[in-house]
């Protein structure tokens, strides 16, 4: 076999794992035959070692054969030759995404294992693992993606599963409310996203990495478009990337979305879905160079949203908010180092911040327990001393700090008021004027069900 | 015109005719709904003879063998091309379907008889590409609705009103174009008769309310098969697309976009489950006639996509619905129904239509969606910004639909909710295509983007000013605006007459004049 061959099996391999364990959980799920406890954990760690490895090998060949860029073409899922309107199937082993995916397949094996435990005898043990298949799918697509409408097709199943897991405790409404309103702003981050694929497929004649960003392994290589063509590309998915990694002003999500089991909040929010937005951003940096107004933006999104996180998560109540918060801060970092055009640090922060919040969220339901035993060890309670905050800041400016932090800066509130409110209003407005319209012409009521609709509930589960 | 081995169609037409004269005067529900499905699943068979059968010869168009119909009708009716054969069996297996899923509680209230007359009608109205065969049908096929409305006791006047205005219309307007003659100038006017009634039909805003009060007043089975197959589609193309000039076609695509966001939204705060997949549905449908107004082959390859792909999946949303009514009655979107436990399959079934319907990854409607966006942007680049808004909205509506009908409490019933094997039948056909379509979307498009090609051939108005594809300098700042207004056409074909029929796909039609502002110049040359 020669080297094209073995990196060809191995991509398949890297790619058809995770597929067959959506397509086992999914068809057993809709044949309403759900596998045992035993045999989803047993698919899910098969499955998942088999990508990880398989992901190893194909860093290791590359190191010893010194090979930068492996493209895996699996053909042409869609073709109009005419129309010049390609849909390659193309994944990409090079620097950024082999760091990327062996990371993925590693804190998936290990949230993975983690939650055949945590969730043992759970009702909704097979439901966690479909929608943790999924993920683990969409982000093996999404981070091997050689063209911007595969690395989308993943994007949206990240997405998907988020939401569906942020509503795992189902029978309660409040993880549901949550659960839409991640979903809202995926959906407008993915329309954003959508349009900006759409938009580079059509200014370079095809969604391929190679083609939009030049020709060279990551991180080299030169965009073909214009700075005109990347700063409006390069807004809309840095509107993406918002929504996607809960930058301001979409910040508001990633609290609400601890209302999701710890295994899929460590591995959704503190590891690999919030950090796909960097992802995103490192894929497409070349965009970057080309305009230096997106490039600031970055930057300046990046560092406020650092700001905002930092003071948000130190008056967090609860370890899991706070840990999100945290999080969020060094996505925000991130994020800035990439506007720098520190691509490599930002790479390893992202695998380093990754594994450790991992940790730190699969640990915190022990938390209280380690405290003690910390405390146990140390002999003598934590201290509690003051900080160096309480020795700049008056008073009166730390209670008004403190006031606006724990609001979460009202980001939340104010979309709110001046999105959803006015949506609904606008639309509850149509409606009653629909139903009167229909009222006079059938001459009569002609609606048995709903008369008006109520302005509060709507409005409710909108906002979350 | 070449002939098929056997008269499939016309089989597909008769069974579900005999299917209603059979059952019509039949007391018994059980032997009525077996009867049904047995002639629901012989129209079936018929239907995806036709479209096999039309595979097979490799031709562009083609009619039944021993075409009996046609020598009293004329060759343009009973004829099965790219663009009606999938919609034939696509169509047949809706009714199947329905019938399927038609439970013992609510076999005694469905009209089956109704049904499958309309079934036989529909089949012929798909089948004919005749102006006034069309016109006649589609008016025809308003009937068993109208019908089912005053045997329930409920107010018809929204829905007569509405049918009625269409079809007048569309009459007028194509009466204006058959005195105008083959080659005189066929006035503006008259093509915007026939684009409002298309309009009316498809339920574009703002003369939408009476699918929302279909869907209110009828049962949801009648109500679902009345409006998933389009037919507002199907009349815009066979008789708007290929006389219609760029700047109507580009007008009714914009208020057709319009319709797909305002109705996106209003599917968001409805608090009734059949009014907020009314308007779901309305979103997607209007989508279809958003790429039949750009009419360039991408965006209309799309379209034709769109349509397959919504057609089945608003299907599969819907009879869930459906499912999950006749348990429970009418769902309100009020408060949370927390039914989950009690179907879990019937609950992914449903979020998986509904993602389907917004064009999800993976599933059938993925490929068409963006081709459709990309259609939009190649024309609109900003305009197109409100397709992706659109689905952005009905993703969103989906999601809370679902959350509202399957989570947020524990439901306590005191008899099994569980989906019946006649329903997971139905579920799990519906989920294999979706899926299958999904992941292996090649044929769909080449089929449907032949489809597109042999439409924008049959246009005689002047070509649309095509995007010049993929000029990195010149992509994002163009846009074939509309032309001025004052655009009329010409023909010296018998185009426009209804007794057209192209012989090949290849052929283009020739002599075609078209006169912009008093200037009259060639189509095509």
């Amino acid at each position: 076999m020669d080297h094209d061959s073995i990196f060809r099996l191995l991509g398949i391999l890297v790619i058809v794992s995770p597929t067959t364990l959506v397509a086992i959980l999914g068809i057993s799920s809709l044949l309403n035959r759900p596998l045992s406890e035993q045999a989803i954990s047993r698919w899910t760690f098969t499955t998942v070692m088999i990508g990880l490895v398989s992901s190893i090998a194909v860093l290791a060949l590359m190191l010893y054969w010194d090979t930068r860029h492996v493209v895996l073409e699996l053909g042409q899922w869609v073709n109009i030759p005419e129309q010049h309107f390609h849909f390659h199937s193309k994944f990409v082993f090079d620097r950024l995404s082999i760091p990327f995916i062996i990371l993925t397949q590693l804190l998936c094996g290990t949230v993975g294992a983690f939650t055949h435990r945590y969730l043992h005898r759970e009702p909704g043990y097979n439901r966690f693992y479909v929608s943790f298949a999924i993920f683990t799918l969409g982000m093996v697509v999404s981070s091997l993606a050689g063209t911007i409408e595969v690395l989308f097709s993943g994007w949206e199943l990240v997405g998907l599963s988020s939401a569906l897991l942020v509503a795992f405790f189902h029978e309660r409404s409040a993880p549901v409310r949550n659960g839409l309103r991640v979903w809202s702003v995926y959906r407008v981050a993915d329309a954003a996203f959508l349009i900006a694929a759409v938009a580079m497929h059509h200014m370079t004649g095809a969604g391929d990495f190679d083609g939009l960003m030049g020709q060279g392994p990551w991180p080299a290589g030169q965009a073909s478009l214009t700075s005109a063509q990347a700063l409006s590309v390069g807004l809309l998915l840095l509107i993406a990337v918002s929504g996607k990694s809960a930058l301001i002003p979409f910040s508001g999500w990633l609290p609400r979305a601890m209302e999701g089991p710890t295994p899929s909040s460590a591995i959704f929010y503190g590891a690999l879905s919030v950090h796909l937005g960097a992802y995103l951003l490192l894929r497409v940096s070349p965009l970057l160079e080309l305009s230096t107004f997106l490039s600031v933006l970055v930057i300046v999104l990046g560092l406020s949203t650092a700001l905002f996180a930092v003071a948000a998560s130190r008056v967090q109540a609860d370890v899991k908010t706070a840990l999100a918060f945290a999080s969020l801060t060094q996505v925000g970092i991130i994020v800035a180092e990439i506007g720098i055009g520190f691509r490599y640090l930002a790479l390893i922060h992202i695998v380093g911040h990754a594994c450790l919040r991992t940790l730190q969220l699969l640990r915190a339901p022990t938390l209280l327990h380690d405290y003690v035993e910390l405390e146990n060890a140390i002999g003598s309670r934590l201290s509690t001393g003051i900080t160096i905050w309480e020795r700049i800041l008056p008073a009166e400016v730390r209670t008004k700090l403190y006031g606006i932090t724990l609001q979460r800066a009202f980001l939340d509130s104010l979309i709110d008021r001046y999105v959803v409110a006015p949506f609904c209003n606008v639309f509850q407005w149509c409606d009653a004027a629909e139903n009167r319209w229909t009222d006079w012409l059938s001459g009569g009521r002609s609606r048995e069900t709903n008369h008006a609709a109520d302005p509060g509930q709507v409005f409710d589960d909108l906002a979350g | 015109m070449l002939e098929m081995h056997l008269p499939w169609i016309e089989l597909a037409i008769l069974f579900p005719l005999i299917g209603s004269l059979l059952i019509i005067n039949v007391s018994n529900p059980e032997i009525t709904r077996k009867r049904a499905l047995i002639t629901c699943a012989f129209a079936l068979v018929a239907a995806y003879g036709a479209w096999e059968d039309f595979h097979s010869l490799h031709s562009f168009q083609a009619h039944d063998h021993w075409d009996f119909f046609s020598r009293w009708l004329g060759p343009e009716m009973l004829v099965i091309d790219e663009l009606n054969a999938p919609l034939l069996p696509i169509t047949a297996l809706l009714f199947l379907l329905t019938t399927v899923a038609t439970l013992r509680t609510k076999v005694r209230r469905f009209p089956f008889s109704s049904m499958l007359f309309s079934q036989a009608i529909l089949t012929a109205l798909l089948t004919c590409r005749d102006p006034v065969g069309i016109i006649g049908l589609s008016a025809l096929h308003c009937v068993p609705p109208a019908l089912e409305l005053r045997a329930r006791g409920r107010s018809s006047r929204i829905f007569l009103l509405h049918m009625v205005l269409s079809t007048l219309l569309l009459m007028s307007g194509w009466a204006i174009i058959r005195a105008e003659g083959d080659t005189t100038v066929h006035s503006s006017f008259a093509i915007l008769l026939l684009v409002n009634g298309v309009m009316i039909r498809s339920g574009c805003a703002p003369l939408h309310c009476w699918m929302t009060d279909l869907f209110e007043n009828a049962t949801f089975g009648t109500s679902l098969l009345f409006v998933t197959p389009m037919v507002g589609a199907y009349i815009a193309a066979r008789l708007i697309l290929p006389i219609a000039p760029a700047w109507i076609l580009h007008g009714m695509s914009l208020i057709a976009l319009a319709t797909a966001v305002y109705a996106g939204g209003m599917a968001l705060i409805q608090q009734d489950a059949r009014r907020s997949f009314c308007f779901l549905f309305l979103s997607f449908s209007s989508l279809i006639l958003v790429g039949m107004g750009i009419a360039t082959p991408v965006g209309l390859a799309g379209a034709l996509c769109v349509w397959l792909s919504v057609c089945m999946a608003t299907a599969g949303f819907g009879l869930t619905i459906r499912a999950l009514e006749s348990r429970t009655g009418r769902l309100s979107l009020k408060k949370y129904h927390g039914l989950y436990d009690h179907m879990p399959s019937l609950a992914v079934f449903f979020l998986l239509t509904g993602l389907a319907s917004v064009g999800f990854p993976g599933t059938v409607g993925f490929v068409g969606a963006e081709l459709l966006v990309e259609g939009v942007i190649s024309v609109y680049p900003y305009v197109g910004v409100f397709v992706a808004l659109a689905s952005a909205l009905n993703g969103i509506a989906v999601l809370y639909t679902y959350f509202r009908l399957f989570t947020g409490r524990i439901h306590v019933a005191s008899i099994p909710l569980t989906a019946r094997w006649p329903e997971r039948m139905a579920v799990l056909a519906l989920t294999l295509l979706l899926l299958g379509g999904g992941l292996f979307p090649q044929p769909g498009i080449t089929s449907r983007y032949h489809a597109a090609k042999a439409l924008l051939e049959r246009r005689i108005a002047p070509p649309l000013e095509e995007p010049q594809e993929h000029d990195s300098e010149t992509d994002v700042e163009h846009a074939s605006s509309p032309p001025a207004s004052n655009v009329s056409i010409v023909s010296t074909t018998p185009a426009l007459t209804g007794a057209r029929h192209l012989s090949h796909s290849t052929t283009r039609v020739p002599n075609a004049s078209v006169s912009v502002n008093g200037v009259t110049t060639n189509s095509w040359p």
